[in-house]
């Protein structure tokens, strides 16, 4: 009893002594650098497409790194692969489970994957010999669901579960490499960034984490947010990373100085965030949020500078394109959509078509 | 921002009620709500209002409560404020009284609050026999006010079809119900029947209608303590309907020495990391930002035009294309990721350096890049492809490593994986960037394609610049010379 209570000590003296040693860098704050920069203007997004095809909750969506072809996942048991610019199908991959919660595809464009409460990372080959689109892999190891997944490459994917763990696959072998433990609550999400040799993922212990994906250990928590961090993302430069959580707000951490930067939130924001992107420059992040509603902020002036109205419940998943150009968004809409806005470009939405059933 | 101020390895020991992530936005609303209601500190009038042949109790129109909003919660859109609203309305706190879609109408619209025992914040989940009880009573009253809509009607038939066999009991429960009611005050019921149908309405929509009582099944674990649900309006409850699987209460483990000792290394490293300033990650910021937002689509009309808007993917073609216009060679000079990034960069650069003689370096780091995608049964003989033609002794492509790098390298090759040269590679990049880059940057290769000067390449063209060069000479240059030229170029 004795030893538990010195060891408490200790490490509340050493995080006595990082506080410390993290105000004493803290010169300056990010509203005081940029305060002589103007607020980005208003940015108005136009809905351009919408794919309409999926009869259940989208769970999931990711872009292909073509910046043409995405992937959607949905409650009703199908993974669809969409040409975004004729919104055409070109996969519906039908999966064994519908409770499906995530999807990912390939930065070659070889592959997609998918899990959810199966606690099972299906990946599915895109390009096989006969033109039909089967499951290669099952990558069975979690004990809890599948929250989330990003491939390296086509070798190698990171997932994330609610049994606190990351995990890192050799998807040929089919066995798991690495494990990423250290979470103390459900993994909600994951991201990559440009270089891959680290990743960051936000979990139900209200924090997030970046992990060195050779050696596993993670090598910063970011602390601050007061309830689940359900979305991360990597800001453009690699050397930040934006998260979203059910507190409602968005935080901007920077792994430098290793610590906040700034928050976005309103006090007319009361849903969490569920989901966020950074655009290509990092000035936007687009973060979807549980009151149906996008909101566009101004990544250094924090200040909301748009709206995306457009969808009729829970906005679950966003993504931006990698050239840039255009902003996905999934839903767990009902209605078609029939709303049009004034401006200039690039939305997409993903809806699903039939109305809701309850006996 | 403290590191110190949560102490995580309790989380979970704390209220789990509190912690779901839809109580949190409960408790938001129901501050709002309260403030709302509360005339005396500048809520909304609550009226009695008169109708044609009868009076309209506790009622407030729309508009007041926009206004309100608008007024208390610093909102300046009024679109703004209807959203607010008609998700507070969807969550059952108010609600129309003429209407079961819930939504907030910017007008003349009636609205009655709800009654804080009809809260989702007690934990309601009520069965499919309540709710064939509800519809059940509501055909036993001859009141227009409580006649079945459509899709009311639909539920009941359905439902009567699935309870068939307990029928009678439902039937029975519905009779009780009403004789209760019918003990009620007269304005009294008006108000109750209102706020059951808007709970009912909440648990029940309308077809199309969003259901703000579902939960994202990744938190319905932790969401509800079983035996805080409440899962009947007129006490009834149905044991033959199974128990929510995915309702399970989660204890929180007890961290163990081990954990402490582990949290007490990593605490070590975070101390020891330097970190760097501020507000030098600020300025790194804006740079960023301000650098890349001419690029990024979303900020800066992209040219000639964005394909989503115009249909014309020139855009897409010019990006793509083999010769890179300013634009995009501008972007090399940002950084040497950005540079390697765009296939067209990669080969500039490669020129540039096959012209100095050093090209071993990047195509040693293209090498490495394209390893790490290899399927794994080629990666062991690629890898000692790379260490022969770049790093062994007399290679042919022989790069400069530090002595550090090379045994690091050396042992990894013994074994060889995707991952051997990570070492080397970085040294090498930092070695690129540091010193060829920054002379490629300043070369004519790529001042040539950033001021997109014109080369002399087709026939016409080499013959034109040849006469002015002739022209411009004169007579100083011999025709050997000439000659010579002609067959370099």
């Amino acid at each position: 009893m004795g030893e538990m209570e010195q060891l408490r000590k200790e490490a509340e003296s050493l995080k006595d002594q990082i506080t410390a040693a993290r105000k004493a860098v803290a010169d300056a704050t990010l509203p005081d650098t940029v305060s002589s920069t103007a607020v980005v203007g208003r940015v108005q997004l136009k809905t351009r497409k919408t794919l309409r095809g999926h009869l259940a909750k989208i769970y999931a969506m990711h872009w292909a790194t073509d910046a043409k072809l995405c992937v959607s996942a949905s409650q009703d048991g199908k993974l669809i692969v969409w040409d975004t610019l004729t919104t055409n199908k070109v996969n519906a991959i039908p999966l064994k489970s519908s409770w499906v919660m995530t999807c990912a595809y390939a930065p070659s464009g070889n592959m997609v994957a998918c899990g959810g409460l199966d606690n099972m990372c299906s990946i599915y080959n895109l390009k096989g010999k006969d033109g039909n689109v089967k499951v290669m892999r099952e990558l069975a190891a979690h004990t809890g669901y599948l929250s989330c997944c990003r491939f390296l490459s086509d070798s190698e994917i990171i997932t994330s579960s609610g049994d606190c763990t990351c995990l890192l696959w050799d998807i040929e072998t089919g066995t798991q490499k690495t494990t990423f433990a250290g979470h103390l609550g459900d993994c909600m999400s994951l991201a990559v960034p440009g270089d891959f040799k680290t990743f960051v993922s936000g979990a139900c212990d209200f924090t997030a984490k970046l992990w060195d994906i050779r050696d596993s250990n993670c090598t910063h928590t970011f602390s601050g947010h007061e309830s689940d961090v359900n979305a991360i993302a990597f800001f453009p430069n690699g050397n930040a990373v934006i998260t979203g959580s059910d507190d409602a707000t968005c935080k901007l951490f920077d792994l430098r100085s290793d610590q906040e930067l700034i928050t976005y939130q309103d006090s007319s924001i009361m849903c969490g965030v569920t989901s966020i992107a950074p655009s290509l420059s990092g000035r936007l992040i687009l973060a979807g949020y549980d009151d149906f509603n996008v909101n566009i902020w101004d990544s250094l002036k924090a200040e909301r500078v748009g709206v995306l109205a457009g969808h009729d419940n829970r906005v679950s998943c966003i993504g931006v394109s990698t050239d840039g150009m255009a902003c996905c968004t999934g839903s767990w809409d009902s209605f078609l959509p029939s709303f049009s806005f004034k401006g200039q470009d690039n939305v997409m939405r993903l809806c699903k078509q039939n109305k809701q059933q309850y006996l | 921002m403290a590191q110190g101020s949560k102490d995580h390895i309790s989380v979970g020991t704390s209220d789990p009620e509190e912690d779901s992530p839809n109580m949190i936005v409960y408790r938001k609303i129901e501050d709002i709500v309260s403030r709302l209601q509360d005339e005396k500190t500048g809520g909304v009038p609550i009226r009695t209002v008169k109708s044609f042949l009868s009076k309209i109790p506790s009622v407030v129109s729309g508009t007041d409560i926009v206004q309100w909003l608008m007024k208390n919660l610093c909102i300046d859109d009024t679109a703004e404020a209807i959203h607010l609203g008609s998700l507070i309305a969807a969550h059952g706190y108010f609600f129309p009284i003429s209407d079961h879609v819930l939504t907030l109408k910017d007008d003349g619209t009636f609205y009655r609050f709800q009654s804080p025992y009809f809260w989702p914040s007690n934990c309601w989940e009520p069965e499919n026999t309540d709710y064939a009880i509800y519809l059940c009573k509501r055909t036993m009253q001859n009141k227009a006010r409580l006649e079945l809509a459509d899709y009311e009607a639909e539920n009941l038939a359905r439902l009567q079809r699935a309870f068939a066999r307990k029928w009678e009991f439902i039937f029975m429960q519905a009779e009780a119900q009403v004789k209760i009611d019918r003990k009620k005050d007269k304005v009294e019921r008006k108000i109750l029947d209102s706020q059951e149908r808007a709970f009912w309405d909440v648990h029940r929509p309308v077809p199309g209608c969003v259901n703000t009582t579902e939960m994202d099944i990744r938190k319905c674990r932790r969401e509800r303590n079983p035996h805080r649900v409440r899962k009947s309006v007129y006490g009834v409850t149905d044991e033959t309907q199974a128990q929510n699987p995915a309702n399970t209460t989660q204890t929180a483990r007890k961290p163990t020495r081990e954990d402490v000792q582990k949290e007490i290394s990593f605490l070590n490293t975070q101390l020891d990391r330097h970190c760097i300033k501020m507000s030098k990650v600020a300025d790194s910021l804006m740079g960023y930002t301000e650098q890349f937002m001419e690029y990024d689509p979303l900020v800066s009309s992209p040219e000639p035009s964005n394909p989503w808007i115009s249909d014309d993917a020139t855009y897409w073609d010019l990006e793509a294309s083999k010769d890179p216009n300013q634009h995009r060679v501008k972007k090399w000079g940002f950084s040497l990721d950005e540079a390697l990034r765009d296939p067209a960069g990669r080969e500039q650069f490669l020129k540039f350096l096959e012209s100095e003689f050093s090209s071993e370096n990047l195509r040693f780091w293209l090498a490495v890049q394209d390893l790490k995608r290899q399927p794994l049964q080629d990666v062991a003989t690629r890898a000692q492809e790379i260490w022969q033609e770049f790093l062994a002794e007399g290679a042919p492509s022989s790069i400069n490593l530090d002595s550090h790098s090379y045994e690091v390298t050396s042992q990894n090759i013994k074994d060889p994986g995707r991952f051997s040269f990570e070492d080397a590679q970085e040294h090498i990049f930092k070695l690129m960037k540091s010193d060829s880059y920054s002379r490629f940057l300043r070369s004519s290769i790529y001042q040539d394609l950033l001021l997109a000067r014109k080369k002399p390449e087709s026939e016409q063209g080499r013959r034109t610049s040849l006469e002015k060069f002739t022209r411009s000479v004169g007579k100083s240059l011999t025709g050997k010379r000439l000659t010579g030229l002609m067959q370099s170029s």
